[in-house]
């Protein structure tokens, strides 16, 4: 049993996060999610450029020799996002964050995973060799549940991804015109098909998590709203317009989908975030307690 | 689409004038990988010495980091990196030698231009393959920079290594063509 129940506070055990957390990189990392491998095989069928087609059978490909020899699908294995959303009377006892750090190393050296992180940014570029520090964060929720979240994001995508402090007036109009832009200027080094994770309001600093989250979510799974899914429709549409296509070589498939999340904001702001995912766009969720469910113990 | 192109490297600069973008090449040969901590060190060399580091004269170069051995493969997985990145030191690199270089998305358009006045290649790979190139991949040395970890300078020996040609000798783009919305090129 990894979780205990005590009167009021269940206390979760920091190390069955770091063992979901151990697994699910190496989950990840050598295999598409289902959702992005089913969406590629659909937009096999509907994409108009033979250079095209040609590409998306060779991601498809790619899956099928990550998943049968256990290699990385991408050579850029990532920098590790933990995102932990913990429910009403849990308790996570110990150091978390070691823990976490703890089974990255361990996974990134198990599965030959590339170590891809350096010790600062500006002022000492040594590569860690641990894949280490993780970039994590807890997110305290209403209700009841734990959920966990992992993301191995690729520096060539969140390279490409932009973050804009837009004035109100420039509205729906203005956030589609922002993000084509992005898409038209930054697509090719984000290796496309996308996933787009676009995130719109809270502050400066929440705006860019609501993007990256928005990535979590399953491809064809409901958006947040019917508003919201009428605008992820419509820009896919004009995103796979532009002709930019698989590999940005040219084609009808530049994105697989477009996730939104939006959020309240101060009456002066309209942030807008951008969070590129690439065609290898790689995350698992464990939903540890489901959210809704109060009764449910923690189960694997 | 055309039928594939064989190159046997290190390659013959007529051979690359005779590509043409958009053509689909398969490589045989040697190639040497370097991305962002490389290039600075080589340029430094370069500056330093007036030659390319580690007789890279001819030698094309493979902006990639790769994963460690893994499935009985010198490399578990390799694919390009941002050539943009390495547009910097790009015009210098082939100016003193470097034949061509294999990446992906948009180059500067100084080297365009350098393509063109040196009789260089840009080759594209798929990113998001990395697995797929992996087993064309026969042999991997390391050479040197070992503290660069992925980044070290290796000698890769590739078998019909699948890219497609981005920009040509005459300085003609493939990614500003598709831009332009001319897809099928």
């Amino acid at each position: 049993m990894a979780a205990t129940a005590s009167s009021e506070t269940l206390a979760i055990s920091p190390d069955l996060i770091g063992q979901k957390v151990y697994e699910g990189i190496l989950q990840a990392a050598c295999g598409l999610r289902p959702d992005v491998a089913q969406a590629m095989e659909l937009a096999l069928d509907s994409e108009t450029s033979e250079r095209g087609q040609r590409i998306l059978a060779q991601l498809l490909e790619n899956n099928a020799i990550a998943q049968r020899d256990h290699v990385p699908l991408c050579q850029d294995t990532g920098a590790v996002w933990v995102n932990l959303e913990v429910g009403e009377d849990l308790s996570i006892p110990g150091n978390i964050f070691s823990t976490v750090n703890d089974a990255v190393e361990a996974a990134y050296r198990d599965g030959k995973l590339r170590m891809s992180v350096v010790k600062d940014a500006l002022f000492d570029r040594r590569n860690t060799q641990t894949n280490c520090p993780a970039f994590c964060d807890l997110q305290f929720r209403a209700g009841h549940g734990l959920r966990l979240s992992i993301l191995l994001k690729g520096g060539g995508s969140d390279n490409a991804s932009r973050l804009v402090m837009l004035a109100p007036g420039a509205g729906r109009d203005g956030i589609r015109h922002e993000i084509l832009r992005c898409v038209k200027e930054k697509a090719a080094n984000a290796c496309p098909p996308l996933l787009i994770g676009i995130g719109v309001g809270g502050t400066f600093d929440s705006v860019a998590k609501l993007a990256k989250h928005a990535l979590l979510r399953p491809i064809g799974s409901a958006a947040a709203s019917t508003e919201a899914a009428q605008l992820e429709e419509e820009l896919l549409a004009e995103i796979n317009a532009t002709g930019i296509g698989p590999a940005a070589l040219g084609g009808s498939t530049t994105a697989l989908a477009v996730h939104i999340e939006s959020a309240p904001c101060h009456i002066a702001a309209l942030p807008l975030a951008i969070n590129m995912g690439c065609s290898a766009v790689r995350s698992v969720n464990f939903d540890l307690i489901p959210f809704g469910d109060p009764e449910d113990d923690c189960h694997e | 689409m055309s039928e594939p192109i064989a190159l046997s490297l290190p390659v013959d600069p007529q051979a690359l004038k005779e590509l043409s973008i958009g053509d689909v090449v398969l490589l045989t040969g040697p190639v040497y990988t370097m991305r962002d901590a490389g290039h600075k060190r080589a340029l430094d060399f370069l500056e330093d010495n007036g030659h390319l580091p580690f007789d890279l004269e001819g030698q094309i170069l493979f902006y990639a980091g790769p994963t460690p051995a893994a499935a009985g493969r010198p490399l578990g997985a390799i694919g390009p990196t941002t050539s943009s990145r390495m547009d910097f030191a790009t015009p210098a690199l082939q100016k003193a030698g470097i034949a061509a270089t294999i990446g992906k998305g948009k180059r500067s358009e100084e080297d365009i231009e350098s393509c063109k006045e040196e009789g260089c290649v840009y080759f594209a790979a798929v990113g998001g393959i990395a697995a797929l190139l992996a087993s064309h991949v026969l042999e991997s040395d390391l050479i040197a920079w070992e503290d660069l970890g992925t980044e070290a300078l290796r000698k890769l020996w590739l078998d019909q290594f699948p890219v497609i040609v981005a920009i040509d000798t005459q300085g003609r783009d493939l990614y500003r063509l598709i831009e332009r919305g001319a897809s099928e090129v």
